[in-house]
């Protein structure tokens, strides 16, 4: 599947702004994601595996909270920046 | 041993930390002209940011944004190039159904023993301790206060934090034993290891608390910033939610010396600065603490105080400073010395100016301005 990078994150994918990764599930994608570059799970998901306050997870148009969300070798993963105030 | 000390006459590099990136700025030997860096990770916001005076190389930064996680970044050839820790500090993982806690911010740093070449601690939000052992690398929890239930009741809840979450800072070693720690709790007290972490205690005797709450009580406490002096490492000062106070060691009661403050400007305050090599010498910049806790100068006039005796009693410093209409304030990891004769003293203030004494405090000039919100500023002299 595609996950597609914000801003705030490339600079550990070089800043590439898509990324293929497999995964049968929204935190096996997530895996694989910091397996190829290291650190940038933690920016996203706490040590207690909830996705940060501002931060939103999107599978194609849907709002996910489920890092066992089932994944789609077809599917869209946004990761998004919610606002954070000034 | 320090972590805000600059060596010698050596050449002065304060180290910036902002709501919006981390700076420096450097000046010559006489400490008369100064250059601001470009910023260095813009838009993080970096709480800490400290030269490890062991290598004088070494600069760890603890960052996070509005939106990403927290993390620590690390140069190891004095602030050229940055790496990320792999490994940042982080709470133990519960089991689905247990309140496990995250780290929202790393908020302090503090380089350990000089016979710990590669130790770090780290205190975070919420109140964690935690510490390396290979230069910032990788860390874990340091100690078994993390996960102590009395320790997680000392630290109360979010809500017992400051506004910005609750904070785990003044974390000190001992110069002459790393075994021998202290640190502090906003809220939660301040605490102490004889056995290099087996065992903490509280530390709390002679601290007051807001009226109407137990002063035996740690959870009650707020210690806003602590400093061990080089020259005396038996002697502490604190300025304290409470007061200002100091300890002499072994005595295990805590002395309020900021009665001897001005009524009208009163012994609140953040941050806490000794002296390099005389220990009868401290400094402070108090704020506003009345009524809803406007945490600005007094009056809108800022100023340092200095006591030379100990805290018996306390001259203002405020020559230079803005005579009114001045509605800053200095944070608690914002004021630092370096190591020169006399002593700079050094402010970052909330509306991003940076005010600089070479003369102890007798007169300030501002040498940078329009920086975003200061956090913090450490004086560090860099090696080449």
């Amino acid at each position: 599947m595609t996950v597609h990078i914000p801003s705030a994150l490339r600079s550990y994918t070089a800043q590439r702004s898509e990324i293929e990764v497999a995964g049968g599930t929204l935190a096996e994608a997530l895996a694989a994601l910091d397996q190829r570059f290291p650190g940038i799970r933690f920016r996203i998901i706490t040590e207690q595996d909830r996705i940060r306050p501002h931060i939103r997870i999107f599978v194609n148009d849907q709002q996910t909270f489920d890092l066992q969300s089932t994944l789609r070798s077809e599917d869209e993963l946004y990761i998004v920046l919610a606002l954070s105030g000034g | 041993m320090p972590s805000s000390s600059a060596a010698g006459h050596s050449p002065v590099t304060l180290l910036i930390g902002t709501r919006k990136g981390a700076f420096t700025l450097k000046t010559d030997r006489a400490r008369r002209t100064w250059t601001l860096s470009a910023p260095i990770h813009l838009g993080h916001i970096v709480h800490h940011i400290v030269c490890d005076p062991r290598d004088r190389r070494t600069i760890l930064m603890a960052a996070s944004t509005g939106h990403l996680g927290p993390t620590v970044f690390r140069s190891t050839d004095a602030g050229k190039t940055w790496k990320e820790s792999s490994t940042p500090p982080a709470f133990k993982k519960l089991s689905e159904g247990e309140k496990g806690r995250a780290v929202g911010h790393v908020f302090w740093l503090t380089p350990g023993h000089a016979n710990e070449p590669d130790t770090w601690y780290a205190g975070t939000s919420p109140q964690g301790l935690f510490r390396s052992d290979d230069g910032g690398v990788t860390w874990k929890s340091f100690s078994y206060i993390n996960d102590d239930p009395q320790y997680i009741e000392w630290m109360g809840s979010v809500q017992d934090g400051t506004p910005d979450g609750p904070k785990l800072h003044s974390i000190i070693v001992d110069p002459r034993d790393s075994t021998h720690l202290y640190f502090g709790m906003s809220g939660g007290g301040v605490h102490e290891s004889t056995d290099g972490g087996k065992t903490f205690a509280p530390l709390i005797k002679g601290m007051e608390t807001v009226e109407g709450f137990d002063a035996a009580v740690a959870t009650y406490h707020d210690p806003h910033c602590i400093r061990l002096c080089p020259s005396n490492p038996d002697r502490l000062y604190q300025q304290n939610h409470c007061g200002i106070y100091r300890i002499d060691r072994p005595s295990t009661e805590w002395v309020r010396i900021g009665r001897t403050m001005p009524k009208k400007v009163g012994d609140i305050g953040f941050p806490m600065v000794v002296h390099p090599r005389n220990a009868d010498c401290a400094w402070v910049f108090p704020m506003d603490g009345s009524t809803v806790w406007p945490r600005v100068s007094p009056g809108g006039k800022p100023a340092a105080y200095v006591t030379r005796n100990a805290g018996k009693s306390w001259s203002r410093l405020d020559k230079g400073f803005p005579r009114s209409n001045a509605w800053w304030t200095v944070k608690r990891q914002a004021m630092t010395h370096d190591a020169h004769n006399p002593v700079g003293l050094y402010v970052g203030t909330t509306q991003g100016e940076i005010w600089a004494s070479r003369n102890e405090g007798a007169a300030w000039i501002c040498i940078a301005r329009h920086l975003p919100e200061i956090y913090s500023v450490e004086a560090a002299s860099l090696g080449r």
